[in-house]
């Protein structure tokens, strides 16, 4: 049990660094919780889909994508052309992925035909890239929108109309576009859908004389049809046509479908299986429902104030990813990553393989920048796709990733410690060294020491696993053991 | 009749050449349903190629593909790459894994032929979308590894798993592939423990009496006389013999695989064998164990005489060559070794060096030379690191002396006839011949008094070799230096080795003189010697 416990400190070696960290900075820092809650959940719902863009690359053997960068830069060109045109709130951020999306396909394309030129140092590969990409971003913005394509604009041109401005204020346009749809329309849009897509599902299997088979279609409807219906309740309805949800009403509901969630599956199961899994879901639920109860933690629930939509989004994409992790693509991704030579003679198209994951990959970072930006309300012209990939990458292996193997877990993880400690890490070198400038340098010091330290960590781990392994398997000792002494 | 009668697979005049050097001539070969057919023959023989073309590979295509044509089950087919050859059920049990350690057995099993489900997304966007069906894949890779009675969960990751069970694992792939018809095993014993070799030959028994034709390449002639029907020789590219194993035997395969012409390297004026029986023991090795992967040493004993050329042959993969990098401390290795009667440290890096013992290494360009300096810098390097030679002391410091190193140099580059512009020219631009002949210049710089040398004639033209060869005769003749000479090349080894150790299996299976019989040769290369009658 101990050297259970021993080995799964080890392991998680680089996330209990950070986590000891935040709690350390979090008591030297002088903030109280709700203002680390507030900031947190704000700075969460900006930066996660970024850093889920990531995984897929990681899974296919690329690697840590430095090139997110590029896709964050077709983002960037489309919402500049989404304000030039006046897209503005929801349909704003629909116009603005709808022109970001064909154009990360296309670099994503490009750049994963450069990296297959250039199997096993894709990463240095995609930090140049992304400088490179970079530099033709400054020429179109600098020179050539207002200097070759006329655009008359003040608002977002310099005043010579040659070259955009430095900032871009998305006050009225996409502003909150995505974070402020109410949960109502959310909720008539899923059931309507849902209803559509039955339909044709229906239609096609009835044309094609498939048996109908009724019970699919009606466990996605109903509990929509119920959420619908309960919408008209006058009480219900003024909560509903808010667009934000108290985290504190959000931890509430998650409690509730984890009880009612392990309740189902206790009286549903198998004679055979035991319910302890469920009983202690249901154990650890009550207990976070009892913390809920300290009143520091009880004011900070009440504070931050959830996007509903936009936590919609990265809760899908999360569960997208898993989905996707478990088809066939999914499979020869993992496949290629693991194994090229074994991947290729399995008869699976590596290099295609490879380009579809750096198309995801970019296109995801695309549409991760415009939630990030629509969040944000402005958009710094030259500078906000610079970090990008720096802070992603950071974030990612503060959770525990590494250049081989990453899990949504950690990367959700890894958001957390990673902007908790970026938060704090101002207020700490205020009232450490009375300078909140020192702070602010401290900053980007960590952002370069995570990645740094992470890496040398994860070697750590890796190197002393070669050893675990040979020790471990009585077999192969033994087995190396005869073929030593023969 | 005419089922029984029909070949599962028929090569019919097969040749290929690389860049005009012919690897294969018109070998032709059948194979019928359920048999086990035996491929043998030296590394280079062909055997690889062979295969290769069977399979498709890329490599054959990219190197202006072959003559001759391949028929499987009477069809005429053309494989254009691997893939081809698994869609018309050929298989093969490769020699280094082809697994995926993360993975489970049964993904393993079922690697780039995932059972699927169909999904929404799938019906819109193609089936790369349909999700795996787990149940199903385990089920079969269940019935797969029941089949070669390998009672091990399929759920288990590959990591971690023993050596043998992975190669039972590779089995239960290509067995799992439903239209398998011949199946290539690759050197499938070579890393396998007795009992587990046993299982093996097993399963591929019991894969025959189900139908399945195989090819069976090895060393090992003991597993040959056991289990396969049919067997072919190949030698240098050409087809030497095919019998049935039941008209031949172990000595006479073992003949067939090393007989040649002995090639007249040294003149035997230039190579007067002097009697070295009463001489002190240069260099004595007990029980040597060396962690070179490939090339694994397990417990070599030998003691070489002074003024002795003494040859170390054996097939690749034996082990031979991780005698002398272990020796020189390039891998981990221990064990008892002595330099005229002084105990080597292997702990300490250069411990060899500084004890006389100087080393020509077979990897030439990675560990023998710099690539990127000149020949005089090259030749001088191993002497001045280890020997502090050719330096002058200017009291703060030790500069290199140019003046020197360029004499020697030039000095060198006569005696050995190495053709170059000057001393000053960059090694990476000289011929194979010409820079294997800067390594041994290297080498004598250091005035060892052993010299190892290994590999010394691999990828240098016949005129270069024979050079060489006779400038090794020379040097013991004149000087008396004691050299071990670490060669693949047995011809070569008999040439001019007083002794000649075999290796195999990582053991000196037999010390031989160079006038021993072809078929003793063949025999203790083939880890055959103690099980047959010969001697």
């Amino acid at each position: 049990m101990g050297t259970n416990l021993g080995k799964f400190l080890f392991k998680n070696n680089v996330a209990i660094l950070f986590l000891l960290l935040s709690v350390g900075a979090f008591a030297a820092a002088n903030v109280s919780l709700p203002f680390l809650f507030e900031e947190l959940f704000t700075r969460f719902s900006r930066n996660t889909f970024m850093v889920l863009s990531l995984l897929i690359p990681v899974v296919a053997g690329l690697g840590l994508n430095f090139a997110i960068v590029i896709g964050a830069i077709a983002a960037q060109i489309a919402i500049f052309l989404t304000v030039l045109w006046g897209g503005a709130g929801f349909v704003g951020v629909l116009m603005a992925v709808g022109m970001a999306v064909p154009m990360a396909i296309l670099f994503g394309f490009l750049v994963g035909k450069l990296f297959n030129s250039m199997k096993g140092t894709e990463m240095i590969g995609g930090m140049v890239a992304g400088f490179f990409s970079d530099g033709l971003y400054q020429f179109l913005f600098l020179f050539v929108l207002g200097g070759i394509i006329p655009i008359a604009n003040d608002q977002l041109m310099i005043s010579t109309g040659i070259g955009v401005l430095n900032a871009i204020v998305l006050e009225n346009s996409i502003h909150h576009g995505l974070d402020n749809v109410a949960m109502i329309h959310i909720l008539d849009f899923a059931f309507f859908a849902s209803l559509a897509l039955s339909a044709i599902m229906l239609i096609v299997r009835g044309v094609k004389k498939q048996p109908l088979n009724l019970k699919q279609p009606a466990k996605v409807v109903l509990p929509l049809a119920v959420l619908y219906a309960l919408g008209f309740i006058p009480a219900v309805g003024r909560f509903l046509s808010a667009d934000r949800l108290m985290l504190f009403y959000a931890v509430m509901i998650a409690l509730a479908i984890v009880v009612l969630y392990s309740l189902y599956h206790i009286i549903r199961r198998k004679e055979s299986e035991k319910p302890t899994r469920f009983i202690l879901y249901i154990v650890g639920a009550a207990v976070v429902f009892g913390l809920t109860y300290i009143p520091e933690l009880e004011r900070s629930l009440m504070v931050v104030r959830l996007p509903v939509l936009t936590y919609i989004v990265i809760i899908s994409l999360c569960l997208g990813i898993k989905w996707f992790m478990n088809t066939k693509l999914g499979q020869n991704m993992r496949t290629v990553g693991q194994d090229r030579a074994v991947a290729a003679s399995s008869g699976i198209n590596v290099n295609r393989i490879r380009i579809i994951a750096m198309i995801m990959s970019t296109s995801l970072a695309s549409i991760g920048q415009i939630i990030s930006l629509q969040n944000i309300g402005t958009m710094a012209t030259y500078g906000s796709h610079q970090q990008v990939a720096l802070f992603s990458i950071a974030a990612l292996l503060v959770g525990g990733a590494s250049v081989q193997r990453a899990t949504v877990k950690q990367a959700l993880l890894g958001v957390f410690l990673f902007h908790t400690l970026f938060i704090l890490s101002a207020n700490a070198g205020q009232s450490l060294l009375g300078n909140a400038q020192i702070g602010e340098y401290f900053r980007v010091f960590v952002a370069y020491a995570v990645i740094a330290v992470a890496l040398a960590m994860h070697a750590w781990v890796r190197k002393s696993n070669k050893q675990v392994i040979t020790q471990i398997d009585p077999r192969v000792a033994a087995t190396a053991a005869s073929a030593e002494s023969k | 009749m005419m089922e029984e009668q029909r070949y599962v697979l028929e090569l019919q005049h097969i040749s290929k050449e690389y860049s005009g050097n012919p690897v294969l001539q018109d070998v032709s070969l059948t194979v019928k349903k359920g048999q086990i057919y035996a491929l043998m023959g030296e590394n280079g023989a062909g055997k690889s190629t062979l295969m290769n073309i069977l399979f498709g590979m890329p490599v054959i295509h990219s190197t202006g593909g072959f003559t001759g044509t391949i028929k499987i089950s009477g069809e005429e087919v053309n494989f254009l790459s691997p893939h081809d050859a698994m869609e018309a059920g050929i298989g093969m049990v490769h020699q280094e894994f082809m697994l995926i350690p993360g993975f489970t057995i049964a993904e393993n099993i079922k690697v780039g032929r995932e059972d699927t489900l169909p999904t929404l997304p799938s019906r819109v966007f193609g089936p790369d979308l349909e999700r795996l069906n787990r149940p199903k894949m385990n089920a079969d890779a269940r019935v797969a590894l029941d089949n070669i009675g390998l009672d091990i969960s399929e759920e288990t990751k590959v990591a971690g798993l023993p050596v043998g069970y992975m190669q039972f694992v590779e089995i239960a792939r290509e067995i799992d592939k439903k239209n398998i018809k011949l199946l290539v095993f690759d050197e499938p014993t070579a890393v396998l423990t007795e009992s587990e070799a046993d299982q093996l030959l097993k399963v591929m028994q019991s894969l025959a009496a189900k139908g399945i034709a195989i090819i069976f390449i090895t060393h090992r002639l003991s597993e040959v006389m056991q289990v396969a029907d049919y067997m072919t020789v190949l030698r240098d590219g050409e087809l030497v013999a095919s019998k049935a194993i039941a008209d031949t035997s172990a000595v006479e395969i073992a003949e067939l695989m090393v007989g040649r012409a002995i090639e007249k390297l040294v003149d035997d004026d230039k190579n007067t064998k002097v009697s070295t029986e009463q001489n002190e023991v240069a260099l004595s090795v007990k029980d040597l164990y060396v962690d070179m992967p490939g090339e694994t040493a397990r417990g070599v004993t030998f003691e070489v005489k002074s003024g002795e050329i003494f040859g170390i042959g054996g097939l690749a993969g034996q082990g031979k060559v991780g005698i002398p990098n272990g020796l020189m401390g390039m891998f981990s290795s221990h064990g008892d070794v002595e330099i005229f009667g002084e105990k080597l440290n292997f702990t300490k890096l250069g411990n060899a060096l500084s004890k006389g013992l100087a080393f020509v290494s077979e990897d030439r360009r990675g560990v023998g030379l710099l690539l990127e300096e000149s020949i005089a810098h090259n030749i001088m390097f191993g002497a001045m690191t280890t020997k502090r030679d050719y330096l002058s002391n200017f009291g703060i410091t030790k500069l290199l002396s140019a003046g020197r190193m360029n004499r020697h140099a030039k000095d060198m580059i006569k005696l050995l006839d190495i053709r170059c512009v000057g001393g000053g020219q960059r090694v990476g631009a000289l011929s194979g011949g010409n820079q294997q002949k800067v390594c041994l210049a290297s080498a004598l710089t250091m005035k060892p008094r052993i010299l190892v040398v290994s590999e010394p004639t691999r990828g240098i033209d016949i005129g270069a070799k024979k050079l060489i060869m006779e400038y090794l005769a020379h040097l013991r003749q004149e000087e008396g230096l004691t050299i071990i000479m670490i060669s693949s090349e047995l011809a070569e080894l008999r040439s001019i080795c007083d002794r000649i150790a075999i290796v195999s299996d990582g053991k000196i299976e037999d010390i031989l003189a160079p006038d021993a019989s072809d078929a003793q040769f063949g025999l203790a290369m083939s880890a055959a010697a103690q099980n047959s009658e010969v001697s």
